[in-house]
């Protein structure tokens, strides 16, 4: 496969969008899915004589991300004008930052199977949203909302380190993860929260320099980014084999068709006249600053992760799993400060709800099922009060309706018949209905225990439990 | 009652706390000089019928008691200053339909000090011009001289403060912009320290050099009406957070003036009747004891060239939002995206303001950026420089305000001769330093100003001088 003759190389640009209660530039909120237009002030509209004022709280989310991942910080910040005209960018010019972004060079860790590999992040620099334009609308106008206007991004740029799709998913999982669990954005991709365009290119293993380039575009989810990618590799590849060149341009990805096609080649790229913002003083960070923020950065997973292999005794890879995300990470605490054991809360989680979520393409923190449930679960299984088929049964019901973990078992009848004689009736009521089976038991045919077992279950609509069962038949046969 | 139009404001302040003369009545003594002389063109805006009503209201405060420091003074602000739900043109046809939906800063600090606004005055488009000649409504007559320019930009609050037609007016100062036409009016013009007034609701021509000011009579009407138009205000990012010292008092404090005179730049000025007119200013206020002292600015020569790629530069990204979008001249004939740009903003906007859109497109453009941009910049901070030598051994810099007076209208169609006009104001934009032109004597006829120049934040002593010169000469008084 001629592929093995090429390397890729990959850099990633990742659009964050920050959780700050404002706009970067204004007082307007930041809502999503608001009426179009009603979350944007005379700033945000670029109104004539309107005047920015740099949201604090951007400045600070910013400075957690770099201490987050060992960056330099930039003693000043700089914000910079981008000049170009596009119908939903309503100055005319973007507020971005070109020198002295707020967060230089640092780099993270991503795990690649039993390998890791360091990523260098370039720079991570603050700028405001566009609005959005709306196309489908009406028939013969396109429509502009504004809401997004002003939003503040923090634009994380990476080294050409990544060698893979993969790679690639695997670091823009760690950005993510690393912004979530800062609580500096929601990272909900499906949402715009987190945006990706990715910088591809080949070269032959021992080429010292590196292939021209594209951009690839505006991939919004984590498949995307690793299809987009692998298409873009494998037609670039295509192309030099062919004896043909690489063109240096902007590319589109369309996930209907995964195929990538060009927008713009560098010839029609906008030259965007950057310069000093004259509206906004530089912003000078102090070395306290970043020591305060530096010393009160939330945990960040593997930190985390560490501790829960620490103090729960989790297996890595169970540890990884509860650690995916921030919501799971601390519903697995709270599942465990009611104090159950860890093994069994990692497993439900990981097992059943997790199924559940997957099932429903859905997150931990929207599911009808609270920590208290789970733990509820495993308490009533560790005292045998319920039976796991009934938990599992309890669990459905919560995922669906919510509830009250008693009151259901109630409800529902799927307390765990552990009384011995009512059990031995009901088994006695199997073996009268199964002679023949059970002669053939008692012969040794062991395998048909379980048919016993299951026969009493399904009598007792799972309400046996299955240690009793099985000790009364052990009893039986013994007789 | 034409006579309360001829008292300065100190004397109308007086007279309506005496009760010797109503709001209403000056009020209406105003607008109906303003009416008599329409043909000045000094207004592009009157509100009539509103300003009646909030003089009886005034009036009524008076009575009561409630009297705020400006209560019932009829002024007039520049039409580049927003004010909520009225027409704000900017002197051009591109906001000729622009009715804004919020305040300036200038305008509420004056408004809730008492003042009564009797319209918006003409003014060069978008600030730019030095004639008033680029008004989309046509050039503002000179009172004096009805075939003169007044001066631009601020031609039509100048003009206004000449003619009697409003107690002061307010204005807007970039490269000269206060200063030139007050020197061509004969009255009083000052440009605080940048930042010393917010520009918030000031439309913007380029934002590291405008900062609004007042058009008046003399140095004391100047000197009060500048005190409640000052200080710190958060929507802006670059307004100053210091103390706002009390001008009124200031200006008729003993205080002792030690004038540094550019010994260069007056042996070079051309015109005989100006640089006799200035020396013969500097040995009366030399006579009255004013300490003199030759000083050295080397690079004031290059503050023209400098200017003049700073200011289109800002001006090409603060002009972009007129987009035809979401506000202003939208043109009929669209069939693109590129259409609605092209043909609003070239419909739009004059031809002056076009050509520094084109120059200050051009200079950030990649490639020219260091050539022109980055350069005048350093210009720009050697001139600083040069001022903050000066300011170690001075009180206050003096050299004229133009080097001519008044022209004919029409009779300059070169634009770097037009631009040349600024040539003595513009360093104390690049600087940021507060300056004043007051009347000093005539040329031809016409009046010429001297320019006091301060140091940073230091107007109450710029104010002072002129008022000691004020004292000692008539050639302030409207003959």
């Amino acid at each position: 496969m001629s592929s093995n003759n090429w390397q890729p190389v990959i850099g990633l640009e990742v659009h964050v969008q920050l959780a700050t209660k404002t706009k970067l530039f204004s007082s307007s909120p930041i809502a999503f899915g608001a009426e179009p237009n009603t979350q944007a002030s005379e700033i945000d509209l670029g109104l004539p004589g309107v005047l920015p004022v740099l949201n604090k709280e951007a400045i600070s989310h910013a400075l957690k991300f770099g201490c987050a991942i060992n960056a330099e910080i930039s003693e000043k910040v700089i914000f910079a004008r981008k000049n170009y005209f596009y119908p939903d960018l309503p100055k005319g010019y973007q507020i971005s930052q070109l020198d002295d972004p707020i967060v230089g060079k640092g780099s993270v860790e991503i795990k690649l199977g039993d390998k890791s590999k360091i990523i260098g992040v370039t720079r991570a620099h603050l700028e405001e949203d566009a609005g959005k334009s709306i196309h489908d609308l009406y028939s013969n106008n396109s429509a502009i909302d504004l809401n997004r206007a002003g939003t503040c991004l923090l634009e994380i740029v990476s080294e050409p380190d990544l060698s893979s799709a993969k790679e690639a998913v695997e670091y823009l999982k760690k950005i993510h993860s690393i912004v979530t669990f800062l609580g500096i954005s929601d990272g909900d991709m499906s949402q715009g929260s987190m945006r990706c365009d990715a910088n591809v290119s080949v070269k032959k293993p021992n080429d010292q320099e590196l292939g021209t380039r594209t951009e690839l575009k505006n991939i919004n989810s984590f498949k995307f980014v690793e299809k987009a990618i692998i298409f873009e590799i494998d037609r670039q590849i295509k192309e030099l084999e062919k004896g043909k060149e690489i063109i240096q341009e902007t590319r589109l990805y369309d996930s209907k068709k995964n195929l990538t096609r060009s927008m713009r080649s560098k010839e029609e790229a906008n030259d965007y006249r950057y310069f000093p913002e004259p509206d906004l003083i530089p912003i000078k960070i102090s070395k306290d600053q970043i020591n305060d923020v530096r010393n009160n950065l939330p945990e960040l997973p593997e930190i985390m992760k560490e501790r829960f292999m620490n103090s729960y005794e989790l297996s890595d890879d169970n540890a990884e799993l509860v650690t995916i995300n921030k919501e799971t990470a601390s519903f697995f605490e709270e599942v465990l400060s009611y104090e159950v054991s860890a093994k069994n809360a990692v497993n439900w989680i990981t097992g059943d709800l997790f199924a559940l979520i997957n099932k429903n393409d859905t997150n931990i923190s929207e599911s009808k099922v609270n920590p208290k449930h789970i733990a509820e679960i495993i308490q009533n299984i560790e005292d045998q009060k319920i039976s796991g088929p009934s938990a599992k049964k309890l669990l459905e019901i919560v995922w669906n309706e919510g509830g009250e973990i008693q009151k259901l078992i109630q409800k529902e009848g799927l307390e765990q018949i552990s009384n011995d004689d009512e059990i031995e009736k009901i088994l006695d009521e199997v073996i009268s209905e199964n002679q023949k089976q059970f002669e053939q038991l008692k012969s040794g045919k062991d395998r048909l225990q379980g048919f016993f077992v299951g026969q009493v279950m399904k009598k007792t609509s799972g309400s046996a439990s299955p240690q009793v069962v099985n000790k009364l038949l052990k009893d039986k046969l013994s007789k | 009652m034409s006579d309360l139009i001829n008292l300065s404001l100190t004397d109308q302040i007086l007279g309506l706390t005496d009760r010797s003369f109503s709001s209403k009545e000056i009020t209406e003594a105003y607008l109906s000089e303003i009416k008599k002389k329409k043909s000045l063109n000094c207004f592009i805006s009157i509100f009539e019928e509103e300003c009646k009503e909030n003089a009886l209201i005034a009036d009524e405060n008076i009575i009561k008691n409630k009297a705020r420091p400006l209560e019932g003074i009829p002024i007039a602000h520049k039409d580049i200053f927003c004010i909520k739900d009225k027409k704000t043109t900017c002197g051009s046809k591109m906001l000729s339909n622009f009715v804004s939906p919020y305040s300036s800063e200038v305008f509420t600090k004056l408004d809730d000090a008492g003042a009564i606004t009797l319209g918006k005055t003409n003014m060069d488009e978008f600030a730019m011009g030095s004639s008033n000649e680029t008004s989309f409504y046509g050039n503002v007559l000179n009172p004096i001289n009805e075939k003169l320019s007044p001066g631009g930009s601020s031609g039509g609050s100048a003009a206004a403060v000449r003619a009697n037609l409003c107690s002061f007016a307010t204005a807007t100062d970039t490269g000269g912009s206060i200063r030139q036409p007050a020197s061509f009016c004969g009255v009083t013009g000052i440009k605080p320290t940048y930042g010393r007034v917010s520009r918030w609701g000031m439309i913007a021509f380029a934002s590291s050099l405008d900062q609004a000011g007042i058009i008046a009579k003399n140095a004391k009407d100047a000197a009060i009406a500048l005190k409640y138009m000052s200080g710190f205000d958060q929507k802006d990012s670059t307004s100053l957070n210091e103390e706002v010292k009390d001008f009124q008092k200031e200006v008729d404090a003993n205080q002792d003036h030690v004038i540094g005179i550019p010994k260069e730049l007056i042996e070079n000025i051309k015109n005989d009747q100006v640089r006799d007119s200035f020396n013969n200013s500097i040995s009366i206020l030399e006579k009255d004891g004013a300490k003199i002292e030759e000083i050295n600015l080397p690079h004031i020569e290059y503050s023209l060239p400098a200017y003049y790629v700073i200011a289109p530069a800002e001006c090409s990204a603060n002009l972009a939002r007129y987009d035809g979008i979401r506000f202003g001249h939208r043109s009929n004939s669209v069939s693109s995206l590129e259409d609605l740009y092209v043909n609003s903003r070239t419909e739009g906007f004059g031809k002056e303001v076009k050509n520094r859109i084109f120059i200050g497109t051009f200079c950030l453009s990649a490639g020219y950026y260091d050539a022109f941009y980055n350069k005048a910049l350093k210009i720009r901070n050697l001139i600083k420089n040069d001022f903050d030598e000066a300011f170690k051994k001075v009180s206050s810099i003096a050299m004229p305000t133009c080097s001519n007076s008044s022209f004919e209208l029409g009779s300059i169609s070169d634009p770097v001769e037009m631009y040349e006009q600024d040539i003595y104001t513009i360093p104390a934009n690049l600087a940021g330093l507060p300056a004043i032109s007051i009347p000093s004597g005539t040329a031809n006829d016409m009046p010429i100003g001297l320019q006091l120049i301060g140091n940073y934040l230091d107007e109450g002593r710029i104010l002072n001088l002129a008022n000691k010169f004020q004292k000692l000469t008539d050639f302030h008084e409207f003959k």
